[in-house]
This record gives C-alpha cells, sequence and structure tokens, in this order.
C-alpha cells in the first residue's frame, strides 16, 4: 500500500500538468482525454496503455486493488466502500451498494467535469477568436496610423512647396511691380525725351519752314494766282466791308450774343426739365403723404413712435409745400426744406416697409404652427376644389357659348322672338314669384301688427282692471286714512311726505334689503322720485300714494303705482313713461308679476314707438 | 428697293449737291453734274488734270475741283457753264482744299502746312493765315457758318485761332493745354469746341466759343489714347472712341463721362441682338421678300447671296490680334457716328472689324450688334431718321433700323465692290461708290414705303 502511494502520488501533479498541456494545445475529445487521463493517473510515464490496464487490478491483488481504492476514495470524501465492522477484529467486508453509488456518484462528477470543460474549452475558443479579431484590428489600425502618417507627412511636403511657391510668387509680383514702376519711369524719360526730340525737330522743321516760305513766298511767284472770268458777288448780297476796329466790335457783340443765346437756351431747358422734375417731385410727394397719413394713427396708438412726430411734420411742411408759390421760389431757399421733407418722408416709408418685410418674414418663420394659418394641404385641396368648379363653369361657358352661336347662326327671326317670348315669361315668372314672396311678407308684418296691437289691448284691459282694482283698494285705504287723521290738508301732507328726509329714506332704506340687484334699484328709483317731483303738483292725490307707497310691501308695485299716477294726468306721455316703466320692469326679474306685466308692456311700448314713428 | 445703272467713276468722287438736286461726279479729269431725280447730264466741265477732290460749294451753285499734284484748283459755276475759275498755288504746291461755308471763298493749305490762303471768288482779296498744323482734322467750321477755328502750331505749342468767316478777322486766339493737338470740331450747336491730343495722351479739352476752357478731360494715362471723336447732332453729348475699345459718352453739362460703352467680344446679355450675316444658298422663292429688286438680272451664280441670322446668346465676336510693334493698331473705337436723331451711335471697333456696334443713347446702352462676314468699310446714317447703311466693300450694301436689318445685293454684270457710300438729302437714295464704278440706291419705292425700314422706331 505505501509503496502504491509513493509510486502513485507524484504522478498527480503531473497528471495534471498533462491535462492541462492537452487541452491547452490539443483540442481533443473529452472521451479520448479522459482515456488518456486515467492512464496517466495510474502509471505516469508508461505510454503503454494495454500492458498496464492488464496490469492493475488482477486475480490477486483484487482485495489490494479494492482497499486502494477505498482509500482514495475516502480521501476524495467519499463514504468508504466497506462496511462499517462490527468488531474490531472482524474482516471488513466490500460493501457493494457504497461501491455502487461510489462509481454512480463519479460517474455524474466525471459528466460534470465534463461539461464544465466543454464549456469552458467552447469560452477559450471564442476568446481566442476574439484575441485573433483584436490582433487584425490592431494591425490594421497599425496600418492606417502609418499611412494618415505618410500623408500628413506628403501634405506637410506640399504645402511647404506651396508656401515656397507663394513666396516666389510674392516675389516675381513684387518684380513685375518693379518692373511696371521701371518702365513707367522709363516711358516717362522716354515721353520727356521724345517732347525734347520732337521740339528740337519741330524747331528745326520751323526754320526750314521759315526759310521755304520766305523762299517760295517773296520771289513773287507770278505763278500763285487766281484767274477769273468775273468776280461773283456775295451769297448775302452785301458787299464786303472794310476791316475796322468797328468790325472787331461787332463781331465781338455778335459772338458774344450768339453765346449768350445758347446760355438763355440752355437754361430754358433747364428750367423745363426743372419745372417737370418739381410736377414729379410734388405729384410724388402728394402720393406719399395720401399713403402715409392713414398709417399716421396707428404707429401713435401702438407705441409712442418717433415717426408720429415725423409725420406731423411732414403735414406741416406738405402743407407749406403744396402751396404753388413755395415752388415758384428758387431752390435755394427750398431746397433744404424739401429735401429733409422728402428724407423724412422716405425714411417714414422705409421703415414701413420694413415693418412690413418683418411682419411678412415673421408670418413666414411662424409658418404652419400658427392656428389661423390655413395649413398646406387644405390650401392645396381648396386650391384643386376651386380649379375643378373653375373647369366646370369654363366647360358650363363654353357650351353655353356655343348653344347661344348655335341659336345665333340657326334661328330666324321667330324663333328670335319666341326666344324673347320665353325670357320674358321666365322673367314674369320671377317676378311672380317675388311678388308672391312679398305679399307673404306683408302679410307676415300684418300679422305682427295685429298681435301688437291686441297685445296693447289687453294691456290696456289689464291696466284698467288694475287701475280699478287699487281704485277701490285706495278707496278702502283712503276710507280708514280719513279716520284716522283729518284735519291736515293735503298739500302740506304732500310737502311733508317728500321735503321731509325721513320720508325718501324710508321709501328707499326698506326697499334695499330687498333687492337682488342694487344697482338696478338706484338707477330705478331716482327715476321714480324725479317723475314724482315732475307730476306731483299735478295730482294732489299723490301724496297718498307715497303714503301707500310706503307701505306697499313690493318695491316694483309701489313704481307702478307713481308711475301710473302722472300717465292719468299726461297722456301724451304715455310712451315715454311706458319705456320707463318696461326698462325698470325688466331689470326687476324678481318678481313674477312684474315679469308678466314687463312683458306686455314691451309690446305696447313698441306699439306705442312705432306709432310715433311717422 | 430700286438701283439704277452703274456709271463711271474714279478716285470714289461722287458728291450729292447741298440742297439735293444735283449728284457730281468725276471721271479722270472730267467733272459729270446729272440730276438727281433723271440722272440725266446736266454738265459736263473738263479739268486741267486728274482731279483729286471735288466740293460743292454750300449754296450747291459752286464746284470746287483740287489736283493737289500740280498745286491747282479749278472752279465751275453750275448756273454759268462758260464761268471758270482757276486757282493756281504755284510753287508752294497744295494739300487741301475746301470752300468756307459762305461759298465764296475757297481756303488752300500749302505744301508743308506753310500757310493757307483765302481765296475770295467775289473780290480780288486774298488773305494768308500762317502756322495751320499738320493735323488729321485742323479745320472746322460752325455749322451756322459764322466761325472757323483752326488748329496752329507756332513755337511747339498748339494754339487754336477763331476767325469770323465773314471778314477772315481773329476772333480768338488761345493755346491749348495739349501735348500733339490732332483734331478740333465743334459742337452742332457752334459754341463748344472740343479738342483732342494726339493717340500718345488721352486727352479732350472742350472751349467755348470765347476761348474759355470748359473742361478737359483724361479717362487714362500711359496707353494709346484717342482714336475718334464725334458730336450728337444735339450737341449734348461727345462721344470719344479710345484704343482701349471704348467709347466713352461726355455730357454737356457738366463735361463728365456719363457712360462707357466697353466692345467686348464676347456677348452674353440676352438683351441685345446680334445679326449675324450669314450666306445664303440661293432660293429664288424666299429671297427679295422685303425688298423686291425691280432689276432681276442678279444673277445668283457670281455672287453668293446673303442674310441676316439673329444669333443666340452667348455670341463671340470674330476677333483681330493688333500686331503690336507696329504704329497705328488695328485696335480701338475708330469709326463713329451718331444718328441725325441724336438716339443712336454706331462705332466699329477696329480689332472687330466685322463688327458694327449701335448702341441706344436713350438708355445707354448696347442696342444691336451686326457682325459682317467681311471687314466694315464705311457705314453712313440716314440723315432723315435712325437708319444706318453700312458696306464691307463686297457687292452688297447693308441697311440697319430699329426695326430689323437686310442685305441687299448690288444688281449688274459683273462685281461690284462697294466701299464707300453717301446719302441723299432726303434719305430717300443712296450713292454706293466702287473703285471705278458708282450707281444710286433708290430706297423709297413708287408702291409706298417698304415694311422693313419705313416703320421709325416711334420717337422724333
Amino acid at each position: 500500500m505505501g509503496d502504491w502511494m509513493t509510486v502513485t502520488d507524484p504522478g498527480l501533479p503531473a497528471e495534471s500538468k498533462t491535462v492541462s498541456q492537452y487541452t491547452s494545445e490539443k483540442k481533443m475529445s473529452p472521451s479520448s482525454l479522459y482515456s488518456q487521463q486515467v492512464l496517466c493517473s495510474s502509471i505516469p510515464l508508461s505510454k503503454n496503455v494495454h500492458s498496464f490496464f492488464s496490469a492493475f487490478c488482477t486475480e490477486e491483488n483484487i482485495e489490494q486493488s479494492i482497499s486502494y481504492l477505498d482509500q482514495e476514495l475516502t480521501t476524495f470524501g467519499f463514504p468508504s466502500l466497506y462496511e462499517e465492522p462490527k468488531s474490531k477484529e472482524k474482516k471488513r467486508e466490500l460493501n457493494i451498494v457504497a461501491v455502487l453509488n461510489c462509481m454512480n456518484e463519479l460517474l455524474v462528477l466525471q459528466r460534470k467535469n465534463l461539461l464544465a470543460q466543454e464549456n469552458v474549452e467552447t469560452q477559450n475558443l471564442k476568446l481566442g477568436s476574439d484575441m485573433d479579431h483584436l490582433q487584425n484590428c490592431y494591425a490594421k489600425l497599425k496600418e492606417q496610423l502609418e499611412t494618415s502618417r505618410r500623408e500628413m507627412i506628403g501634405l506637410q511636403e506640399r504645402d511647404r512647396q506651396l508656401q515656397c511657391k507663394n513666396k516666389n510668387l510674392h516675389q516675381l509680383l513684387k518684380n513685375e511691380k518693379d518692373e511696371v514702376q521701371k518702365l513707367q519711369n522709363i516711358i516717362a524719360s522716354r515721353a520727356t525725351q521724345y517732347n525734347h526730340d520732337m521740339k528740337r525737330k519741330e524747331r528745326e522743321y520751323n526754320k526750314l519752314k521759315e526759310r521755304l516760305h520766305q523762299l517760295v513766298m517773296n520771289k513773287k511767284d507770278k505763278k500763285i494766282a487766281m484767274d477769273v472770268l468775273n468776280y461773283v458777288g456775295r451769297a448775302d448780297g452785301k458787299r464786303g466791308s472794310w476791316r475796322t476796329g468797328k468790325t472787331e466790335a461787332r463781331n465781338e457783340d455778335e459772338m458774344y450774343k450768339i453765346l449768350l443765346n445758347d446760355y438763355e437756351y440752355r437754361q430754358k431747358q433747364i428750367l423745363m426739365e426743372n419745372a417737370d422734375l418739381k410736377k414729379v417731385l410734388q405729384q410724388m410727394k402728394k402720393e406719399m403723404i395720401s399713403l402715409l397719413s392713414p398709417q399716421k394713427k396707428k404707429p401713435r396708438e401702438r407705441a409712442e413712435d418717433s415717426t408720429g412726430n415725423v409725420i406731423s411734420d411732414i403735414e406741416e411742411d406738405a402743407g407749406e409745400l403744396s402751396r404753388e408759390s413755395v415752388w415758384d421760389l428758387s431752390c435755394e431757399t427750398v431746397r433744404e426744406q424739401l429735401t429733409n421733407s422728402i428724407r423724412k418722408q422716405w425714411r417714414i416709408l422705409k421703415s414701413h416697409v420694413e415693418k412690413l418685410d418683418n411682419q411678412v418674414s415673421k408670418v413666414h418663420v411662424e409658418g404652419f404652427n400658427n392656428e389661423d394659418v390655413i395649413s398646406r394641404q387644405d390650401h392645396e385641396q381648396e386650391t384643386e376644389k376651386l380649379e375643378l368648379e373653375i373647369q366646370h363653369c369654363k366647360e358650363m361657358i363654353k357650351t353655353q357659348q356655343q348653344l347661344l352661336q348655335q341659336l345665333t347662326t340657326a334661328c330666324d327671326d321667330d324663333t328670335t322672338s319666341l326666344l324673347q317670348d320665353c325670357y320674358l315669361l321666365e322673367e314674369k315668372e320671377r317676378l311672380k314669384e317675388e311678388w308672391s314672396l312679398f305679399k307673404e311678407q306683408k302679410k307676415n308684418f300684418e300679422r305682427e301688427r295685429r298681435s301688437f296691437t291686441e297685445a296693447a289691448i289687453r294691456l290696456g284691459l289689464e291696466r284698467k282692471a288694475f287701475e280699478e282694482e287699487r281704485a277701490s283698494w285706495l278707496k278702502q285705504q283712503f276710507l280708514t286714512m280719513t279716520t284716522f287723521d283729518q284735519q291736515s290738508s293735503e298739500s302740506v301732507k304732500l310737502f311733508s311726505a317728500f321735503s321731509g328726509s325721513s320720508d325718501p329714506d324710508n321709501l328707499t332704506v326698506p326697499s334695499r334689503p330687498r333687492q337682488k340687484k342694487p344697482h338696478s334699484m338706484s338707477n330705478g328709483s331716482p327715476v321714480c322720485t324725479s317723475k314724482l317731483t315732475q307730476s306731483l303738483p299735478a295730482s294732489p292725490c299723490t301724496s297718498d300714494f307715497c303714503q301707500t307707497a310706503r307701505s306697499c310691501t313690493s318695491e316694483h308695485s309701489s313704481i307702478n303705482v307713481l308711475n301710473i299716477t302722472p300717465e292719468e294726468t299726461k297722456p301724451n306721455q304715455v310712451g315715454r313713461e311706458c319705456t320707463n316703466q318696461k326698462w325698470s320692469m325688466a331689470s326687476r326679474p324678481g318678481s313674477r308679476e312684474g315679469c308678466y306685466s314687463g312683458y306686455s308692456l314691451t309690446y305696447t311700448s313698441s306699439h306705442v314707438e312705432k306709432d310715433d314713428l311717422p | 428697293m430700286n438701283f439704277s445703272e452703274v456709271f463711271k467713276l474714279s478716285s470714289l468722287l461722287c458728291r450729292f449737291s447741298p440742297n439735293g438736286k444735283y449728284l457730281a461726279s468725276c471721271v479722270q479729269y472730267r467733272l459729270v453734274v446729272r440730276e438727281v431725280s433723271t440722272l440725266q447730264i446736266l454738265q459736263l466741265y473738263t479739268c486741267l488734270d486728274q482731279v483729286q477732290h471735288i466740293e460743292w460749294s454750300a449754296d450747291s451753285l459752286f464746284i470746287l475741283c483740287a489736283m493737289y499734284k500740280r498745286g491747282v484748283v479749278q472752279v465751275w459755276s453750275l448756273e454759268q457753264p462758260e464761268w471758270h475759275c482757276k486757282i493756281d498755288e504755284g510753287s508752294a504746291g497744295l494739300v487741301a482744299s475746301c470752300w468756307s461755308p459762305d461759298g465764296r471763298h475757297i481756303l488752300n493749305t500749302t505744301e508743308f502746312h506753310l500757310r493757307i490762303t483765302v481765296w475770295s471768288l467775289c473780290t480780288k482779296s486774298v488773305s494768308y493765315i500762317k502756322y495751320p498744323k499738320a493735323c488729321q482734322q485742323g479745320i472746322s467750321f460752325t455749322r451756322d457758318g459764322r466761325y472757323l477755328a483752326l488748329a496752329e502750331r507756332r513755337d511747339c505749342r498748339d494754339y487754336v485761332s477763331v476767325f469770323v468767316c465773314n471778314d477772315w478777322q481773329l476772333l480768338r486766339h488761345f493755346n491749348t493745354d495739349t501735348q500733339d493737338l490732332v483734331g478740333i470740331e465743334w459742337a452742332p450747336n457752334g459754341c463748344v469746341l472740343a479738342v483732342w491730343d494726339s493717340c500718345l495722351e488721352y486727352k479732350v479739352l472742350l472751349y467755348s466759343l470765347d476761348g474759355r476752357l470748359l473742361s478737359s478731360y483724361c479717362a487714362y494715362e500711359w496707353s494709346l489714347g484717342i482714336k475718334s471723336v464725334a458730336w450728337s447732332p444735339s450737341s449734348q453729348f461727345l462721344a470719344v472712341g479710345s484704343y482701349d475699345g471704348k467709347v466713352r459718352l461726355l455730357n454737356h453739362v457738366t463735361w463728365k463721362v456719363i457712360t462707357e460703352f466697353a466692345h467686348p467680344a464676347a456677348l452674353s446679355d440676352p438683351k441685345i441682338v446680334v445679326y449675324k450675316e450669314a450666306k445664303k444658298s440661293p432660293q429664288p422663292g424666299l429671297d427679295h421678300l422685303a425688298f423686291p429688286p425691280s432689276l432681276p438680272v442678279a444673277n445668283h451664280l457670281s455672287a453668293a447671296e446673303s442674310k441676316y441670322e439673329i444669333a443666340s446668346m452667348p455670341v463671340s465676336l470674330q476677333t483681330l490680334k493688333p500686331v503690336a510693334d507696329r504704329a497705328n493698331p488695328r485696335m480701338g473705337v475708330g469709326m463713329l457716328a451718331f444718328s441725325p436723331d441724336s438716339c443712336f451711335l454706331a462705332t466699329r471697333n477696329d480689332n472687330i472689324p466685322n463688327a458694327v456696334w449701335v448702341w441706344d443713347i436713350r438708355k445707354l446702352r448696347l442696342f444691336v450688334v451686326l457682325e459682317q462676314l467681311s471687314p466694315v468699310r464705311a457705314f453712313r446714317w440716314d440723315p432723315q431718321q435712325p437708319r444706318l447703311a453700312i458696306c464691307t466693300g463686297g457687292s452688297k450694301v447693308y441697311l440697319w433700323s430699329p426695326a430689323g436689318c437686310l442685305s441687299v445685293q448690288v444688281p449688274g454684270e459683273g462685281d461690284f465692290p462697294v466701299l464707300s457710300l453717301c446719302w441723299h438729302l432726303s434719305g430717300d437714295s443712296l450713292a454706293l461708290l466702287s473703285k471705278d464704278h458708282f450707281c444710286l440706291c433708290f430706297l423709297e419705292t413708287k408702291e409706298g414705303v417698304s415694311p422693313a425700314l419705313g416703320q421709325r422706331d416711334g420717337h422724333a
């Protein structure tokens, strides 16, 4: 046993080494690997598989090999292959179950290992390919780097060359400039020299000429002569005049006259041109002013623009300048004014145009996200539709034209008359239709009118009934009152009722908390009071009404009462009163009665108004 | 459009009389005067030698024939054929001869510009003007004939003398601020004199009649300067064409440039109409639409017909590269002419010799470009309306008006190279001059105004 141990123990690391070696260097199938392992583990150095395989377990060393395996397994943490001995002396027996279990576990382990190994191998493969790829990439990049470096060098070289060239060109330019300068100098010197020479030559020439002149002219050349049959008269019929100082002066005069005439003519032309230009200017000015003045208010309203002031200035200027007399002034005096005003106007116009441009550009920029801008699609659709319509219409027109042409060409007088009749009939028909429509409208109007009058009558009746009712009620009240207070006169009562500060307060104050809309009441009450003050002197009994009003529970009824009283006294004021009533009623929708009467009253009032109108 | 028969001519000497009644032409030493309406020979004068220059007097009564070689001027009267006058300059020689505006004086310039002799036909008097400058355009009469401006050179300085033509009295004499004056010209109103320097220096000076300097203008320095100058008939504009291929318009109020007309070879503005002359294969049915010639003898075989085509933009015109190391290089605006109503300006840029540029003065922009097949020899405006006649040395005459343009073949046997042309006063007819022939071209047919050219543009 001990021998075996010593033999096998050093083998283990060697085995693991070989394994690692194999896996790393050779890609072997796991089964073969396994057999190799086995081989290695049993006898590490021998390569002869068969001899070794047969050597491990023989008939004789079963026990030993079992015990060896047991030992080995226990060292690896497996349960022992032997049964637990019951007694110390008893020989340990081989537990087959344990062996099988061990075997199974070993197999499972083996399988696991194989799997793990496979995984590791694939990973290894992957890593290897990754490595290759990366190496390739690296190589490529290196190449790229190299090429770009080369390129850079090339470019640098070219740059340098260009710079060189540039320098050369600069030099050349400079040279050329110098050359030009030199040439110009040469030209100038040559010119002076030439001129000098020319002058010299000319002098010589002149001398020669002089000499020649003397020679030719002074020898009394007989040949130089004019042979004329007879002298002719002058073209103007005058005789030649002697040369005197007078003629000289006359010539001068004439010359200046001619010049003067020319200048006058030119001045006239310029004046005419000026007048035309002024006319144009004036017209333009007017147009400008008319164009600019409607915008005058806008900029002022928008903001305190400076343009507003300018425009007003312009208007003043325009007022001044439009006077004809100013135009007749010489330019000197008007020029500044004119140019200033024009400049101002122009500025305004420019700013306006710029503003418009800005607006336009803004609209463009905002474009289609603006909601009230029609989207392009809609627009296109619409245009398409319209185009179709136009097409349709055109076709219609064409056919109509054709028909017309046919008619005009084909038909004779009868048909034309017939046609005319047709047209007349058509016209008549249309007129009839219109007439009936008109009648219907008239009827409607009549009906409305009737309803109005009916309503008015009804209102009148109602009013009468109401008055009667009220009269009876008043009577009753009066009767009760007279029993209460008989001495006081009516006029005094009236006075006290209205001059006294407490009474009107009483009239209004209690009504206030009942109001739903205080402002309507405040509107209503003064009307009432004023009416009262106006009408009261005429009606002595109103003081009582006041009192009744005070006692009255509803405001509206009191107003009714108060307003109706003047109606009795002043029947011609019905319309106005009614409208007043209507107004006050309408503002008080709280009470049902008010509503109703208001409704009826509106009718009457409108009716009355209608009557008043003509 | 009708053509007259072809008459003989020498040295392009053919002139309409100022009153428009007569036509004078020279054949060697003979002077022939015809009536314009009938072309019948009215008078025939025989001169001493081959005539080199002819000129009508302003009243159309006399004709001057100058024979420079002999130093002789002969004057003929139309009213009195037997009347004759011969002026002999003798050993002094003769280089130029012209009428004074009154038609009674002749100004002869002697050789070497020693002096100008003023011969009077009325009296025996002879006046001499010393020191005339030998230059392109040294004599200028005002349009009303009152004044003569003369360029002079004394002591290496330029002067201008203004004479009263009535009695040849010196009115003004002033020094001009020029290096080498080459031309002077009165404005049509006779109040402003334009003076310009030689091409070595760009300089235009404007003097009043009384000798005051009104203004001077210089567009640039150190380069060849002015090549041509023209006043507008209204005296409002002075057009200055220069070697840089530009025309500068000066106004008469401030005498400053209002605009520059460049003459680029490449045009791209779609507003400009470019008429391109193109050879046309003879199509008997289609030609002569606008101008049916009354002489249908036109031989289609000898000369190729041409027509105008409207070129589509952009257009590049044929340019000529000027020789830089020779004098008078072919570049710059060498020809300038205002239409009689001052509404148009026709120009030719000499390094684009085939093109005539017509500028609209009212809008101050290029209006039309006519590109011919061969270099433009001459162009003249109709004195009555904006209508331009152009010749290129071929046997065609070209007409442009705002309504359009056309090319007309000059009928007749053989070639008729039109070297020059001149309008009749009325604008009804046009004399076409070749090396030794001339013919008249009648534009207004008896049936009425031809449709293509009769329409005016609507401006007065």
